[in-house]
């Protein structure tokens, strides 16, 4: 089974994404932060990230440029999924090595249409 | 409703759009034409509105009637796959095909709000050996509501994210507000145009790849018969049909047939596509007889 790591501070979110990537077939699990995400990567890499953007003690943006550079870091794909819809959030985040970019609202249709682009699914 | 009123709306549309209404679709006729009659002052429902219609020919408000029974979905290089054929199975054809002329015209022929031909744009951008290739892309539609958010080229943040990969985004959009909006570059590639499927299409041409993608479903058998047959003669000896995926021409015209290896792709009966050209027949062995 897929395995999915769903960062954000919001538990709320994370449980309207769980729900979404269980529905899809992934295997979830949880941080509400860069640090522990950082943390659960290195316990071992999920295959894909769906990651919040602004987030106490270590950004969305800053987990991405650090697991970028762990040790079989470039394997997630990583989705940003964030109320930021700047175009200059959406190119940090794409030079930093994102794959994919949500820009929140989202909804099922939204994240799969996004795991097909990826071949996530 | 009373089976007369059914009727009238049933004839109208069917004439006028193609439009099959089947009676579990009779709840759409209430809820697309409700808020219209409202909308024009219209007293007494849809009776009134076919009373009205009876009583007195309106081109406008045949229109307006026609448009608003329109299913407008629609998105970004809906269901991929067709998008990845046209990327790796055509194109790669008409690159030999016209490596001379270097150009290339294609019609979208149900356009919608535009998502279609945009997302061939952008393949056809994307394509490194297409680089300097003249390209003429003709988005028809039958409703002029929908043509002119298509021809805007301005989605919604919602829209955007259906199908449009991020990379793509970031390319060939700009920000406008809550929305994104083509860059010229990409909007200069398309001529929009009103264009009803069930009329004489000549004008508009000869193809080399047309799209007729989820239109023919609403259409009855002799419909999409009809309609075959006027693609047939807007797609070039050598071009290709692109059908949505609930679509075939397999029972019901042999105008086309479908491409072989190539899901959703059709090529005209007397087809000189090159891909299907049939390798040089073997010089046939000299018989016994002639020894
Ligand atoms: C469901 S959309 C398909 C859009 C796009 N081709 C796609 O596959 O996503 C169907 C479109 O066909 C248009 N349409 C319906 N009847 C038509 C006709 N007789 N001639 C031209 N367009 C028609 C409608 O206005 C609508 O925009």
């Amino acid at each position: 089974m897929k395995t999915c790591l769903i960062v954000d501070d919001s538990r709320v979110v994370r449980k309207v994404a769980q729900k979404i990537f269980e529905d899809l077939g992934f295997a979830c699990s949880e941080a509400e932060d860069g640090q522990k995400a950082v943390e659960a990567c290195k316990a071992g890499m999920p295959d894909v990230i769906l990651l919040d953007w602004n987030m106490p003690v270590m950004s969305g943006i800053e987990f991405l440029q650090v697991l970028r550079k762990t040790e079989g870091g470039d394997a997630p794909k990583v989705i940003f999924c964030t109320t930021e819809n700047e175009f200059s959030f959406i190119e940090k985040a794409l030079e930093a090595g994102a794959n994919e970019y949500i820009m929140k609202p989202f909804d099922k249709e939204i994240v799969q249409s996004k795991l097909l682009q990826i071949g996530a699914i | 409703m009373n089976d007369l009123d059914y009727k009238f709306f049933e004839e109208l549309l069917k004439r006028e759009s193609g439009l099959i209404i089947t009676p579990e679709k009779l709840y759409l006729l209430e809820s697309r034409l409700l808020p219209l009659a409202q909308k024009q002052g219209i007293q007494g429902g849809l009776e009134g509105l076919a009373r009205q219609m009876r009583a007195c020919r309106d081109a406008a408000l045949t229109r307006a009637v026609v448009e608003a029974m329109t299913t407008n979905e629609t998105s970004f290089f809906r269901d991929n796959t067709p998008f990845q054929r046209l990327k790796e199975d055509i194109l790669p054809v008409f690159l030999k095909s016209r490596a001379t002329q270097r150009s290339l015209r294609i019609w979208s022929a149900a356009c919608s709000s535009g998502q279609e031909p945009y997302s061939v744009a952008m393949t056809l951008k994307e394509h490194p050996q297409l680089a300097g290739w003249r390209f003429e892309i003709v988005a028809t539609d039958l409703s002029q509501d929908i043509l002119a958010q298509a021809k805007a080229g301005v989605y919604s943040q919602f829209e955007v994210q259906r199908g449009l990969p991020i990379q793509m985004l970031v390319k060939y959009f700009t920000k406008q507000g809550d929305n994104w909006a083509f860059k010229p570059e990409l909007k200069d590639m398309i001529a929009f145009k009103e264009a009803n499927l069930l009329g004489d299409l000549k004008h508009l041409g000869h193809f080399d790849i047309v799209l007729c993608r989820n239109v023919l479903i609403y259409f009855d058998v002799p419909t999409k018969g009809k309609v075959l047959s006027t693609l047939k003669g807007a797609t070039r000896e050598d071009g290709v049909l692109f059908l949505g995926g609930a679509e075939t021409v397999i029972g019901i015209s042999d105008a086309f047939r479908p491409l072989a290896n190539v899901r959703g792709v059709y090529v005209r009966d007397d087809s000189t596509f090159m891909a299907e050209k049939k390798p040089a027949a073997p010089v046939p062995p000299v018989s016994a007889a002639q020894k």
